[in-house]
């Protein structure tokens, strides 16, 4: 059992969770992730790894709840324990000194693209951040993007607050602008990723999304998190999760992603009832 | 029948003892296991068919070389107790392999009795012995040497690293096993089906272990967890024994391999059997909907009649096995066949997928198969197949199940580029010893052999425990 230390919301349906697993705390690099199970009746799921502090022993991951699994790491409190975390997992963020990069960061996704941003900014990089949310109160990690950056930008696609429009636009105004730009890492939904990916293809910019396919043992051993790459069979858990976006099949990763929406639709209505009868009782 | 005086003339009267299994009809809708068990009468019965020979050749066609001859006179003589204790000397796991190791090409295939009759179903026995230690509630720890005060790592908690971290603690050495997954058993609980081996025998298995003082440590992964420098340098283990089995499934490299509802069969055992997906949702797993669909495996080693027969029995109309030689060639054991065939498996046999066909939403809908002939012997031995032309077709499917074996999974090597390993990146190692090109490090099992059987897994271990031992003591 692995102890959560402490669990705050950063937006709605948003929280900050940081959990006691001192080997993955010591090991961790930027772009590496976790698989937790909740409880002993639960499933394995892949969570990014967005912090972690090796003297504390601890871990932080930011979780948007979406599933039935997700909903219920975010109805933990400080003091509940989860049954297993494993980690950490998948090949780290490849960082040198690109020069110019740009980290960008789409919803939850911002989770993911900020410890990678440390990590550029830490290697020496010029370090941009584009952080976009659907609205104002959804922006997470605003702060902490900001104090890693050189430019940081915000975006809301109601115009709430920041640049009013998606991450891809103020990626080109960017380009337009003539800077010249050596990187880019883009994570958050697939159609997000890419989109930046169509926006950085006509200039040749490196750019790496990180991607979530559905996992099982996160290892290496069942093969369910295979993409395709570069018209190859890669698997993410092992072989990423970071790709070059401009050779991702992103169409085939969204396909399979939706193998189980009925049966997750059927977990979650579930867990909604029951948390509805808990409330009412 | 009296066991002391019974002549080698009524031994071999008596007919090969049937052990008593749910009707196919029946079990085709339950994961509960197939075969109940002998009945202490119908053990001893069978027990009694061993004429005892003087030089039991038996022993020879085990990877382990169990006293077959001395454990199934026990048997006979109805002391059940001592026929496990005299297994467990060289097999610690006799409940597990009784069941799962392919008896019919190793001790029943050296039978003398098999010249003129059926063997002795050793197999049977054995699972009996360990069977009926297990339920007596009398299962005897064996003594554990003084401590050495030496410390091993064993990395996986398969097959290999149980039997290596069972000789080890029994040796006073202090064993702490690491494996990756969050349950212990490694392919004996994400691998092999809960009608084919329960899962509450394997639990009891390691449950032994902790009494003798093993510690495990679960949610551990070799090469990102722990490396195995780490365990040498930083945690000071005196020596690191790897068994972290076969890894990466192989998929068949035909276009179609990523529509929705293929999977590998590492993949859809481990979501069933490990994560319980069939009793989804009360577990919250799922896995595709067999019910009712057309579900097709490709391959014909024990793996793929796992995942057919478990697709059965999660309600599949049609259930097949696509193998692309024929029957004589399948590397499955023959009782599983002979199960598969009476739960109403159909097989495919020399077929060759050649494509996988989707709908417009990416969902498979069938395979375009080729079919094969049998040409001249291949590097294997067996005829190699053939396809003929223009003899393709579609057999419709709404899943698939790639079941052709595993290559070896990256992160030890990656982590531990001064272990040396094959072309086919499994472990090299001295196979008197077990040891790799790696001081005090150690490997064995699938890691070594590539896809192999449970006992050779566990004679590995036991190998490798014993040159352990030796190196740490002469130290």
């Amino acid at each position: 059992m692995y102890k959560i230390v402490s669990a705050i919301f950063l937006a709605e349906n948003i929280k900050k969770i940081e959990i006691e697993a001192p080997r993955i705390a010591k090991k961790r690099n930027a772009g590496q992730f976790v698989m937790i199970r909740v409880g002993e009746s639960g499933e394995r799921v892949p969570l990014t790894i967005a912090d972690s502090d090796p003297e504390k022993g601890t871990i932080t991951i930011i979780v948007q709840g979406m599933g039935k699994t997700t909903r219920e790491l975010n109805s933990k409190e400080a003091g509940d324990m989860i049954s297993d975390i494993v980690g950490p997992l998948g090949a780290p963020s490849h960082i040198e000194k690109f020069g110019t990069a740009v980290s960008i960061g789409g919803g939850v996704g911002t989770a993911i693209a900020y410890p990678t941003a440390v990590a550029l900014k830490k290697a020496g990089n010029y370090v941009i951040t584009i952080n976009g949310a659907r609205s104002k109160d959804l922006v997470i990690l605003e702060k902490e993007m900001k104090e890693v950056s050189d430019e940081a930008y915000i975006t809301t696609d109601d115009g709430s607050w920041g640049f009013h429009g998606f991450v891809t636009q103020k990626l080109q105004e960017l380009i337009d602008s003539g800077k010249t730009i050596d990187y880019v890492l883009a994570i958050g939904p697939i159609p997000m990723m890419r989109a930046i990916a169509e926006v950085t293809r006509p200039y040749h910019i490196k750019t790496v999304v990180s991607l979530n396919p559905i996992m099982v043992d996160g290892t290496g051993m069942c093969g369910g998190c295979r993409v395709t790459v570069d018209n190859q069979t890669k698997f993410a858990c092992v072989d990423g999760p970071e790709f070059d976006a401009h050779l991702v099949d992103f169409k085939n990763l969204s396909d399979r992603n939706k193998l189980y929406l009925l049966e997750e639709k059927q977990s979650s209505d579930a867990h909604v009832h029951v948390c509805k009868l808990n409330k009412t009782v | 029948m009296d066991a002391q005086h019974i002549t080698t003339k009524e031994r071999l009267a008596i007919p090969r003892q049937v052990m008593p299994a749910q009707l196919p009809e029946v079990r085709i809708h339950n994961f509960n296991e197939v075969h109940l068990g002998y009945t202490p009468e119908l053990a001893q019965k069978e027990a009694m068919r061993c004429i005892q020979c003087k030089d039991p050749v038996c022993i020879k066609g085990c990877p382990v070389n169990i006293k077959i001859d001395q454990f199934i006179k026990m048997i006979a003589e109805g002391n059940f107790l001592g026929a496990a204790k005299k297994i467990k000397e060289d097999n610690v796991l006799p409940a597990i392999c009784g069941r799962v190791c392919p008896q019919e090409d190793q001790c029943e295939k050296m039978c003398i009795l098999t010249k003129k009759h059926e063997s002795v179903a050793i197999g049977n026995l054995e699972r009996f012995a360990g069977d009926y230690e297990r339920e007596s509630g009398n299962v005897e720890l064996p003594e554990v040497k003084p401590l050495t005060g030496k410390k091993v790592a064993v990395i996986g908690s398969g097959p290999a690293g149980l039997s290596c971290a069972n000789d080890l603690i029994q040796l006073g050495h202090a064993v702490t096993v690491f494996e990756a997954l969050h349950e212990l058993g490694g392919v004996l609980v994400y691998g092999i089906p809960e009608f084919r081996l329960p899962k509450t025998i394997v639990k009891g298995e390691i449950e032994g272990l902790k009494q003798l003082g093993v510690e495990f440590v679960t949610n551990a992964v070799a090469g990102r967890s722990i490396t195995v420098d780490e365990l040498l340098n930083e945690e000071h283990f005196d020596a690191v024994f790897i068994g972290v089995g076969a890894g990466l499934p192989w998929f068949m490299g035909i276009p179609g391999e990523n529509l929705l509802g293929v999977y590998s069969a590492n993949e859809f055992l481990t979501r069933v059997n490990l994560m319980k997906s069939y009793q989804f949702p009360a577990n919250d797993t799922p896995v595709f909907n067999c019910k009712g669909k057309n579900v097709a495996v490709f391959g014909g080693g024990n793996t793929a009649l796992d995942a057919v027969r478990t697709a059965k029995r999660l309600g599949a109309e049609h259930a097949y096995i696509v193998y692309r030689r024929s029957e004589a060639e399948m590397p499955a054991r023959l009782e599983e066949l002979h199960h598969a065939q009476k739960e109403g498996i159909e097989f495919m046999l020399l077929m060759n997928p050649v494509e996988f066909i989707g709908n417009d939403q990416q969902w498979l809908t069938g395979v375009k198969c080729i079919r094969m002939e049998l040409g001249e012997p291949d590097d294997s031995g067996r005829r190699k197949p053939v396809p003929i032309p223009d003899s393709e077709f579609i057999l419709p499917i709404d899943m698939a199940i790639i079941s052709i074996g595993n290559g070896s999974n990256p992160l030890i090597k990656q982590t531990t580029p001064d272990i040396e390993v094959s072309r086919r990146d499994t472990i090299v190692v001295d196979i008197n010893t077990m040891a790799t090109s790696k001081e005090n490090v150690y490997a064995g099992g699938d890691i070594v052999t590539g896809g192999a059987t449970v006992i050779l897994a566990m004679g590995a271990g036991r190998t490798a425990a014993a040159s352990i031992h030796e190196k740490l003591i002469g130290k």
